[in-house]
């Protein structure tokens, strides 16, 4: 691995962590950024092949949209539901404030 | 080297004839298998929850019908240990991560319900690497799984609890998912039967996704007619599964006596050696099983699959991908662990941060970053264009032979601690296995002797899309030459 481009860099790692929601200490970030450029260095191999034309295959079967008649079916338990949530208001999930929040 | 390995093991299928027989009972039946996980389980860690009790009631339900005269099902009183990221109504589902710790699902997979109606008693709840990451166990929150054969040595992963359930005798049968190998690496590891079946041929619904386009769920057994019984009961057409495959299969037991006679089988030759990494005795014993194959009347010959060698990168991309989508749901609002912040955006960061461990926290980082603007074509785009020429390879091969066969694993089980400290060493246990995910097909793990180490080694068999009744067929055949 050439020292001069690391595959990816800690500045890139701690954005990512922060778009995923994760906090990283000093020296996960220091450990992550070594261990996800070793990935990235051995993905090098795919990085590289010419596939100009060829179809990206997302999924191993031939997607078809599946829909059913709009019938009441059996559901799930409201309360069985709200039971296993964090935090429960009138019936609701409870959430910490979100308006005035910074994006 | 301390080995928990029982003298015999009963079938799920004997169990079944007996319990709806009449000869034995559910209950005696299941009690000889929980005492086992008593006496063992503490130290080969296969269970995250035993369900003794609600057992024990399925059992007594089972005992009641079959005095009624009823017929109960094809696993009429037989025990199965199902993973831990498969939801059960009311029990635990934890899929070894700190995030779901004290999760009960308000409802029940499909895989799991049929088990129940076909007379299956849920014995428990299967450790596993945290939401199906790793290939070792030693993933889990809650402690690795110990290798039955030797338990300074992993079972495998990441369905390894499933594995080592069976191979100890806690459980004649269990049930894991597979995503990249995660049903086949530990059966070849533990010296059991390991099945991925056809994507959509068994339903993911009630399976916590990790990568949905890559995982299956299948069986674990002592022997190949078991994983095929087990495979029957749990597959087929879930309208709740919108990628579930409507078409019948052929039925996987009606041909399973046939041998090889007049099959073509090929050997993917850049498993047999190209490929760094795959141990010279594994390969040895994957051109055994051919020898045996040809003399039981098959043609076998070495066929290529030219972007399997690109295949490790191309999960490593594809799946990681998928996971950072599908584990964004895990946010601290609607169920699972929640650590309180100021705002929403904090308490999002302290219950991920708190809640996942380093090895889910790698891969979801990886996926964001293979997925974000400026990296997309260059990884993921190009990974899926992989995907596709392997899926022509295979189409080609296919055109030609009828299955093909490939070790399972590069290596036998290795110990604990020994693949931890760097990713990449532990991604290379999926080298043989990953392929059959990205394309959908099914796959098999056969035991198949033993290295010098004295651990059990298992040989791969591949064949087209729902063409499991073949893959089974040519399994029941190296089993019993095995024997």
């Amino acid at each position: 691995m050439s020292l001069m481009t690391e595959p990816i860099s800690e500045k890139e790692v701690a954005h990512v962590a922060y778009l995923a929601r994760l906090r990283l200490s000093d020296e996960e970030l220091q450990l992550f950024t070594k261990q996800l450029g070793a990935v990235l260095e051995h993905a090098k191999d795919v990085e590289a092949l010419q596939l100009d034309g060829v179809e990206p295959m997302s999924h191993p079967l031939p997607l078809e949209n599946v829909t059913r008649e709009d019938e009441v079916d059996e559901m799930l338990d409201r309360k069985e539901v709200l039971n296993q949530a964090p935090a429960v208001e009138d019936g609701r999930f409870q959430v910490p404030q979100i308006l005035g929040e910074q994006p | 080297m301390s080995s928990i390995i029982p003298a015999t093991s009963l079938t799920a299928q004997t169990i079944a004839e007996k319990v709806q027989s009449g000869e034995w009972t559910a209950l005696e039946t299941l009690e000889n298998y929980l005492t086992q996980i008593a006496k063992s389980d503490a130290e080969i860690h296969a269970f995250n929850t035993v369900l003794e009790d609600e057992a024990r009631a399925a059992a007594r339900a089972i005992d009641e019908r079959v005095a009624l005269g009823e017929d109960v099902g094809p696993l009429a009183g037989v025990p199965v240990a199902v993973k831990d990221n498969l939801c059960t109504k009311g029990m635990r589902t934890t899929a070894s991560s700190k995030i779901l710790e004290n999760w009960n699902p308000p409802y029940d997979a499909t895989v799991v319900k049929r088990l129940a109606d076909a007379g299956a008693t849920l014995i428990g709840k299967t450790n596993m690497d945290e939401f199906a990451m790793g290939s070792s166990t030693e993933n889990s929150a809650f402690g690795p799984t110990r290798n039955p054969h030797d338990l300074t040595c992993v079972p495998g992963g990441s369905s390894g609890g499933s594995a080592a359930a069976v191979a100890a005798g806690f459980s004649p049968v269990a049930i894991g998912s597979d995503t990249g190998g995660s049903i086949r690496q530990p059966a070849s590891l533990c010296g059991v039967v390991g099945v991925k079946p056809t994507y959509g041929g068994v339903s993911r619904y009630g399976l916590l996704a990790f990568a949905s386009s890559l995982d299956q769920v299948g069986p674990f057994a002592n022997t190949v007619r078991d994983a095929a019984i087990v495979h029957e009961v749990i597959g087929g057409y879930d309208p709740k599964d919108s990628t579930s495959i409507s078409e019948p299969f052929p039925s996987f037991l009606d041909a399973i006596e046939d041998g090889v006679e007049g099959l073509k089988i090929g050997i993917i030759s850049e498993l047999m050696g190209d490929i760094d990494g795959i141990s010279s005795e594994v390969i040895q014993k994957t051109r055994e099983a051919a020898t045996l194959l040809s003399k039981n009347g098959a043609l076998v010959e070495e066929v290529s699959i030219p972007a399997s060698l690109y295949c490790l990168s191309a999960y490593y991309l594809i799946a990681p991908a998928e996971a950072s989508s599908n584990l964004s749901r895990y946010d601290g609002v609607r169920y699972g662990l929640r650590v309180d912040g100021e705002t929403l955006a904090e308490m999002n960061i302290n219950t991920r941060t708190e809640g996942f461990g380093d090895e889910v926290k790698r891969r979801i980082m990886l996926g964001t970053y293979a997925l974000s603007a400026g990296y997309f074509d260059a990884y993921y785009g190009k990974a899926l264009k992989v995907r596709r020429l392997l899926a022509q390879n295979f189409d080609e091969v296919y055109s030609k032979y009828d299955a093909l066969l490939s070790p399972t694993s590069p290596c036998t089980a290795f110990k604990l601690g020994e693949k931890t400290s760097d990713p990449m060493t532990m991604y290379v246990n999926d080298v043989c296995t990953i392929p059959s995910n990205l394309v959908g097909h099914p796959a098999i793990s056969v035991p198949f002797g033993s290295g010098s180490d004295g651990m059990p080694i298992g040989v791969q068999i591949l064949a087209p899309p729902m063409q499991e009744a073949l893959m089974y067929r040519v399994a029941s055949t190296l089993e019993s030459a095995e024997k």
